[in-house]
C-alpha cells in the first residue's frame, strides 16, 4: 500500500488574528499541521501497517516553512517527506495549489491520496478535490470510515440524517473528516528516528493565480449579553426572547 | 478561522512569547515541546483538579507518559530514554509544570533523582535492571535525602548504614519523599560507620523498608509525598550505587532536577498569565473590561515581563549544560528567580481573578499553592541566595 498523504501548515487554532497588508499578520503566530491532516496521515499508518507493505510520503507546499510539520508527520511514522518551497505559498487558491501538489507526484506510483477535508486556516476545501481531477483519480470526501478490499476502498460519510457508504477503485483520493480515527502523538523516540528519515525539499513554479483577495476583516465584535432577570422569574422574559428576538424555538 | 477539529488543537493555551525566544530553539525542539504540550494539555489537564482536589496523583497516566518518552528522556536510548538535549528536557518540564508542580514533580523525581544517579553512579547490571523499566514508568522511583531533622543541611543526616559480610544493614527515617509510598525502588542515602555517604537501591518491597503517605497537605496535593522508614533493611552490596562518592553525588542528582524545576516554574508561570490575561479581557466591572484599568495593566506588563526574563534565563542556561559549562551556582540562580517569580505571578493572578480564583475551576489558586512547595524543595530559596551570595562574595554564610 503506496500512500501520499498531504500536510498543511497553520496557525493554531487559539491564534489571536489580526490583519496586516490583507493577510494574517505572522507576528507571534504559532503554526501547527492542520489538524484535518492529522487524520489523514494516522490513516495512512494505519492502512499501511495494516497491508503489511508500502510507504507513506508526506508532501506540503509551503512558503518554506512547512519542515516541522513535515517532520511531525516522519516522527508520528511517515517514511519520508517532500517539502515543496514557493515564496508565494502562502497566499494562493486551491486550484494553483492542487497544481503544485499534483505536478509534484507526477510520475509516482500510489494507491491511496489522502487529504484533510480543510485546512484550518482558508476552509477551502478544494484541494483534495482539485488534485483527484487534475490526476483522473476518484475522490470520496469528508470520510470518517475507510476500509481498503483488495483494489477498491469502501468509505462512509456523514450526510444530512444519514450515512452514506461509496465505493472506489484504486487508486484513489479520501479527504478526512474528524471521527476517521484518534491521531497517534509523535514519541520522543519517533522525533529522534525522524531526524534520520529522508526529507527532500523542492523549489516550485506556481501557475499564476486564478483569483486575488480584495478584502480581509476581522469579525464584526460579539455584541454584549443582556440579563433579562435573575433566577425561576427570568424565565418567562428569556422564553420570549429566545422565541422573539433570537427565533429559536 | 473554523472550529478545531481534533481535541489536540483544542489545548487552548496561548504561551507568551514577547521576544521571539522560540527563534532560539532547534525545529527538533519545537517539536518535542509541542507533542509533550499537546499530550499534557489534552489528557493531563482534564484530570488534575479532582485528584488535586482529593489529594491523588493521576497513576493512570504513567504508561502514557513512558510511551510519550516523557520519563528520564535524556537517558541514552539503550536504556530506554531518548537521549534528548538539556534544552528540549526542559521544555519538558516546563509543559508538564504548566499543567501542575505535582506532576512535573513526579517525572522530576523520576528523571532526574532516580535514572539520572542510577545511569551516572550505577553499575552496569544496576542501569540494565532499572532504567528499561523506569523509562517506562513500570516502575516508579522515589529519592531520599531530606529528614525530619536535616533538610537544609543534609550533611547531618542521621540515616545509618553498616557492613555486614556482603551485605548492608540499613537504619533510619527519611521525610518529604515524593512518590515514596508504593514505589518499587527507593535510592536512599545513608551514612556508613566512618562517615561516608552512600547511595542505596532499596526495592520497595523489602523487609524492613516502608513508606506511610503523609497527608493533609494543601500545597503539591497532586502527587504522592511519604515517610520512610527504615528498620534493619538488609541489602547486598550490589544494591549500592558504586561511583556514588560521597553526599556531593546526592547532590548533583539536585543540580540535574533543580535544571527541571527552573523550567517548569516558567510553565506554571504561563498557565497563570494565559488564563488571567484572557479573563481581564472578559471580565467587565465599573462597566469596561478589567483589562483596561492601568493598575491591571501595570501587573500584567510586570508578569509579561518577568516570565520573558524567565524564559531567556533557562534558555541560556539549558545552552550551557549542552556544552558542558553550566554551574550549579548558575542553577541555583535560575530556580531561585524563576520559582519567585511564578509564586509572585500566580498569586498576583489568583487575586486577578476575584472569587474565581479561589476555586479549582481556574488554575492559579492551584499553581499558588503548589509553588509554595516549589520555593521550599530542592533547596530552598534562602539556600539559593546564599549559594549565590557565596558566588559572588567568596565568602560563605550557611552557617
Ligand atoms: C512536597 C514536598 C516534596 C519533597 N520531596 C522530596 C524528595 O523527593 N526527596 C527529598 O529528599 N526531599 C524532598 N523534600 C524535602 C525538601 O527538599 C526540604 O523540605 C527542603 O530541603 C527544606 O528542608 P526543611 O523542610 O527541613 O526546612 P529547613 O531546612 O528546616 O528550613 C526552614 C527555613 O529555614 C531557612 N534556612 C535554612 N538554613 C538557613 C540558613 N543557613 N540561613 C538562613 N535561612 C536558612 C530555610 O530557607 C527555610 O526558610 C520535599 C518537600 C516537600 C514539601
Amino acid at each position: 500500500m503506496d500512500i501520499i498523504s498531504f500536510v498543511k501548515r497553520v496557525p493554531t487554532t487559539t491564534t489571536i488574528v489580526s490583519i496586516k497588508d490583507q493577510q494574517l499578520d505572522p507576528q507571534g503566530v504559532e503554526y501547527v499541521m492542520n489538524p484535518y491532516d492529522e487524520f489523514a496521515v494516522e490513516e495512512a499508518l494505519k492502512l499501511r501497517d495494516e497491508a503489511g507493505s508500502g510507504s507513506v510520503l508526506a508532501v506540503s507546499l509551503s512558503d518554506g516553512a512547512a519542515q516541522k510539520e513535515l517532520r511531525t508527520a516522519l516522527a508520528m511514522g511517515a517514511d519520508e517527506a517532500l517539502l515543496l518551497n514557493n515564496a508565494e505559498a502562502g497566499n494562493i487558491d486551491c486550484m494553483t495549489t492542487a497544481r503544485a501538489l499534483a505536478d509534484s507526484i507526477q510520475g509516482r506510483n500510489f494507491d491511496l491520496l489522502l487529504f484533510g477535508k480543510q485546512a484550518v486556516d482558508r476552509d477551502q476545501h478544494g484541494v483534495g478535490p482539485a488534485v483527484a481531477t487534475i490526476l483522473g483519480v476518484p475522490c470520496i470526501t469528508e470520510v470518517v470510515k475507510l476500509t481498503v478490499e483488495g483494489d477498491k476502498v469502501i468509505a462512509e460519510r456523514e450526510v444530512e440524517g444519514a450515512r452514506e457508504t461509496l465505493e472506489a477503485s484504486l487508486p484513489c483520493a479520501i479527504t478526512c473528516q474528524k471521527g476517521l480515527n484518534e491521531p497517534r502523538r509523535a514519541s520522543l523516540k519517533g522525533i529522534m528516528a525522524a531526524k534520520k528519515k529522508p526529507l527532500e525539499t523542492r523549489e516550485v513554479e506556481l501557475a499564476g493565480p486564478s483569483m486575488e483577495i480584495v478584502e480581509m476583516a476581522l469579525p464584526p465584535k460579539r455584541p454584549a449579553g443582556r440579563m433579562v432577570g435573575e433566577g425561576a422569574a427570568a424565565v418567562p422574559a428569556l422564553i420570549d426572547a429566545l422565541r422573539g428576538e433570537a427565533k429559536v424555538l | 478561522m473554523s472550529d478545531p477539529a481534533t481535541p489536540r488543537a483544542k489545548a487552548g493555551f496561548h504561551e507568551l512569547d514577547f521576544y521571539g525566544v522560540q527563534d532560539l530553539l532547534t525545529e527538533e525542539e519545537i517539536m518535542v515541546r509541542d507533542q509533550a504540550r499537546a499530550f499534557c494539555g489534552e489528557r493531563i489537564l482534564p484530570l488534575v483538579p479532582a485528584h488535586w482536589e482529593a489529594g491523588t496523583f493521576p497513576n493512570e497516566i504513567v504508561p502514557e507518559l513512558g510511551e510519550m518518552g516523557l520519563l528520564g528522556p535524556s537517558i541514552p536510548e539503550e536504556y530506554g530514554g531518548s537521549g534528548l538535549g538539556s534544552v528540549a528536557y526542559g521544555l519538558i518540564c516546563q509543559e508538564l509544570e504548566r499543567v501542575d508542580s505535582g506532576v512535573r514533580s513526579f517525572a522530576s523525581v523520576q528523571g532526574s533523582l532516580v535514572m539520572y544517579p542510577i545511569h551516572a553512579f550505577g553499575s552496569e547490571e544496576q542501569r540494565q535492571q532499572w532504567l528499561p523499566k523506569l523509562a517506562t514508568g513500570e516502575v516508579i522511583g522515589c529519592f531520599g535525602l531530606t529528614e525530619p531533622d536535616f533538610g537544609s543541611n543534609p550533611g547531618g543526616m542521621r540515616t545509618r548504614c553498616r557492613r555486614d559480610g556482603d551485605d548492608w544493614v540499613l537504619n533510619g527515617q527519611k521525610m518529604w519523599i515524593t512518590n515514596g509510598t508504593g514505589c518499587g525502588v527507593a535510592l536512599v542515602w545513608a551514612r556508613d560507620e566512618q562517615g561516608h555517604v552512600h547511595g542505596f537501591l532499596i526495592e520497595g518491597d523489602r523487609p524492613g523498608f516502608s513508606a506511610p503517605e503523609q497527608k493533609r497537605k494543601w500545597s503539591l496535593r497532586c502527587s504522592v509525598t511519604s515517610e520512610l522508614v527504615l528498620v534493619d533493611v538488609r541489602v547486598p552490596e550490589s544494591n549500592r550505587l558504586p561511583n556514588a562518592k560521597g553526599l556531593k553525588a546526592a547532590l548533583s542528582c539536585l543540580t540535574q532536577a533543580r535544571y527541571g524545576i527552573a523550567w517548569g516554574a516558567v510553565g506554571a508561570a504561563q498557565a497563570c498569565f494565559d488564563e488571567v490575561r484572557r479573563y481581564c479581557l472578559q471580565r467587565e466591572i465599573f462597566d469596561k473590561p478589567l483589562g483596561a484599568f492601568q493598575l491591571t495593566q501595570a501587573k500584567l506588563a510586570d508578569m509579561a515581563s518577568e516570565i520573558t526574563k524567565g524564559q531567556l534565563l533557562v534558555w541560556r542556561l539549558g545552552r550551557l549544560k549542552e556544552e558542558g559549562k553550566m554551574t550549579p551556582q548558575q542553577v541555583s540562580m535560575a530556580k531561585r528567580n524563576n520559582v519567585a517569580m511564578a509564586l509572585d505571578i500566580a498569586r498576583q493572578c489568583r487575586s486577578l481573578l476575584g472569587a474565581n480564583g479561589i476555586t479549582l475551576e481556574f488554575q492559579s489558586g492551584r499553581h499558588m499553592c503548589n509553588l509554595e512547595t516549589v520555593l521550599t524543595y530542592e533547596g530552598t530559596h534562602e539556600i539559593h541566595t546564599l549559594v549565590i551570595g557565596e558566588a559572588v562574595t567568596g565568602l560563605a554564610a550557611y552557617r
